[in-house]
């Protein structure tokens, strides 16, 4: 019997020990040397392409099995439970009025204020933007599929398949290439094929120079790592805690980079004198800030603190929009740590993004930080195709300002006093 | 389907709720999953203090009124039934429902949507809008954008108008009759087959065509 077991021992051994080698052989040829010399491939393209089919036929076969079942593929949340048309308030009051008269108050006008917060209690804009994105197919990623359920043989062997590639393959490989380099450009490179992210830069002749500051809206910590690996940057960030502290510290033996304690944060003038000096030294690099503050979910652009802004040189905006059909970048800071996320991130199948640089902007004579920050949020929006929204992205954080409930009052008395001065008057 | 089934089930009484608020199973779903979302604590039911961290809520000059409206007087919680039972009352007017002398009234129905509206105002729950109540309705509705004589004689024509057995309140029925040749508009919940999304779109409703279904 030991004797049986003995041979067939040392074959798996011998198997193990070349597949291991070639593996290792492939990582060397495949992902290192081009990354040292930045040379690409084209194997992630096709991946990502092929990949692409791959989900689409997912969706449909899983849509097929719903229908035979004569149910409705349930997608949660896509594109909001409640699709509002975009009327105003003054619109809607006098399509209500419409059968009378004069347009007064009415007892009716309640239901305008009563339907409005009911619907932000079934769906709001601004919770909607601060969880993950859904997706309208499936991307064989269990945590972005409510429907997963045995439709098909076929199609649980292919997630079954997935789970292995994608933990024994992707993500060990990922590891360990995402924690052996040293080198500054090539540490992102490497960084950027080991995510196997796709990314495509357009516009780079408006590439941020020295003595500038790059703004860009921001979805998750790889931003940082797509940027950086087109170009180098001094970044400005707040100090994290545990794994992330650490890749923090070890970037600044680097190059010259500024963190600030959140409490420092607090302390603007401190925070504008210390830009400000870096910005002036023309050999120092530019100073890479999100100026939303927080992770947003990639579907909008929300309100730019104007504090980068006042500082008063170039501005380079940069828009950086994710597809999410291959892994949903965005980190909710609220529901999940720093490893939780990375966990996540490398074992999506791919990220793919598009970086669109835009032409440099300053802030022009007679206006203020807060409408030269509105402008650049506006640009990068546009750039991005992503909505541009007035909503404070503090607001995942803080609390709504009364400003806002009285913006609704001012309209809604315009509607009733406008009129009634009308009626005075005849 | 396999995992929205098991959600479902975890539901308790999943089967009476969906007959008493005519909603499906896939609106459910989508419902309960909105619940957990607001109940961040995961307690299974929500207090005042979830609805108000809804920030556009916050914005909404009667804000804090639709949310008394989902607590019950004396109670502090609302479980996922009666949070469905609620916003059940915006689902459109079933107008194929057949008329059974015994069954109860659906919770959509325009009469029942009315008796929403008229508690928005009746805070003390009489029964009746007093001309207290409305002055602060509109206080809260307009802010300090008019002065308080304008809002008083707003308050004086509105009584006026409405208040038909001259007791300087409006009761149910004269709020119903005021409201009468109004079209105000609900939000419908729909699903789309052969579209790929699952979308609830708002949609007009005629209060006119109404009044010849309902008693």
């Amino acid at each position: 019997m030991e004797s049986y077991l003995f041979p067939f021992d040392s074959l798996i051994c011998m198997l193990l020990g070349i597949s291991f080698t070639v593996w290792f052989t492939l990582l060397l040829v495949f992902i290192i040397v081009p990354a040292i010399f930045g040379v690409s491939f084209g194997i992630r393209r096709v991946y990502m392409k092929s990949l692409i089919k791959l989900f689409e036929w997912a969706t449909l076969r899983m849509e097929r099995g719903a229908k035979e079942k004569n149910q409705h593929l349930y997608k949660p949340y896509s594109n909001g439970i409640i699709a509002k048309e975009p009327v105003s308030l003054e619109q809607e009051i006098q399509e209500m009025r419409r059968g009378s008269a004069e347009p007064e108050f009415d007892m009716s006008d309640i239901f305008y204020f009563c339907r409005r917060g009911v619907e932000s209690i079934v769906d709001d804009e601004v919770t909607k933007r601060f969880t993950a994105e859904e997706l309208e197919s499936w991307n064989l990623l269990t945590r972005s599929n409510y429907n997963f359920h045995h439709i098909s043989t076929r199609l649980t062997a292919l997630w079954g398949m997935g789970v292995l590639i994608r933990y024994g393959f992707l993500l060990p490989l990922r590891m360990k290439n995402y924690l052996s380099d040293k080198v500054h450009l090539m540490c992102y490179r490497i960084c950027v094929r080991a995510l196997t992210a796709i990314i495509t830069y357009h516009d780079s002749e408006n590439k941020p120079k020295n003595g500038g500051i790059c703004v860009a809206n921001h979805t998750s910590p790889i931003d940082v790592i797509i940027l950086a690996s087109d170009g180098c940057y001094a970044m400005v960030g707040q100090v994290h805690g545990g794994l992330m502290g650490v890749i923090q510290r070890a970037m600044v033996k680097a190059c010259p980079h500024i963190w600030f304690e959140r409490s420092e944060v607090k302390d603007r003038h401190l925070v504008a004198k210390r830009l400000s000096d870096h910005v002036a030294d023309e050999s120092k690099l530019p100073i890479l800030i999100f100026p939303e503050g927080t992770c947003i979910n990639n579907t909008s652009v929300m309100m730019f603190k104007k504090g980068s802004f006042e500082i008063g040189c170039t501005v380079y905006p940069v828009a950086i929009k994710y597809d999410p059909r291959f892994g949903d970048a965005f980190w909710n800071s609220s529901k999940f740590g720093m490893v939780n996320y990375l966990l996540h991130m490398m074992s999506s199948w791919a990220i793919v993004c598009s970086v669109w640089y835009l032409p440099p902007m300053s802030r022009m004579e007679g206006e203020d930080a807060v409408q030269f920050a509105n402008r650049v949020k506006a640009a990068i929006a546009r750039k991005g195709g992503l909505a541009d929204l007035l909503w404070d992205g503090g607001l995942k954080r803080g609390k709504v300002k009364e400003v806002f409930k009285e913006e609704q009052q001012k309209l809604y008395s315009k509607v009733l006093v406008g009129s009634s001065e009308d009626r005075s008057r005849s | 389907m396999g995992s929205t089934n098991s959600t479902l089930l975890k539901i308790p009484n999943v089967e009476v709720l969906m007959q008493e608020t005519g909603f499906s199973p896939a609106h459910i779903i989508r419902l309960h999953d909105r619940f957990k979302a607001l109940d961040k604590e995961g307690r299974g039911h929500l207090c005042p203090h979830d609805f108000g961290a809804i920030k556009e809520l916050a914005m909404n000059p009667i804000g804090d009124r639709i949310i008394g409206a989902f607590f019950s007087p004396g109670k502090e919680t609302v479980d996922f039934h009666t949070f469905v039972k609620i916003l059940a009352h915006f689902r459109p007017v079933d107008k194929d429902r057949p008329k059974e002398p015994n069954s109860p009234e659906p919770i959509n129905s325009r009469s029942n949507k009315l008796k929403f509206a008229f508690q928005l105002y009746d805070q003390d729950k009489d029964g009746k809008i007093s001309r207290d109540e409305l002055l602060q309705v509109l206080r809260a509705m307009l802010g300090m954008q008019v002065t308080d004589e304008q809002l008083e004689s707003i308050a004086d024509r509105t009584i006026q108008e409405a208040d038909l057995d001259r007791d300087d309140t409006i009761s149910f029925e004269e709020f119903r009759k005021a409201c009468k040749h109004k079209r105000f508009t609900m939000f419908r919940f729909c699903i789309r087959p052969g579209e790929r999304k699952l979308m609830l779109t708002l949609c007009h409703w005629s209060s006119e065509l109404q009044d010849q279904h309902e008693l």
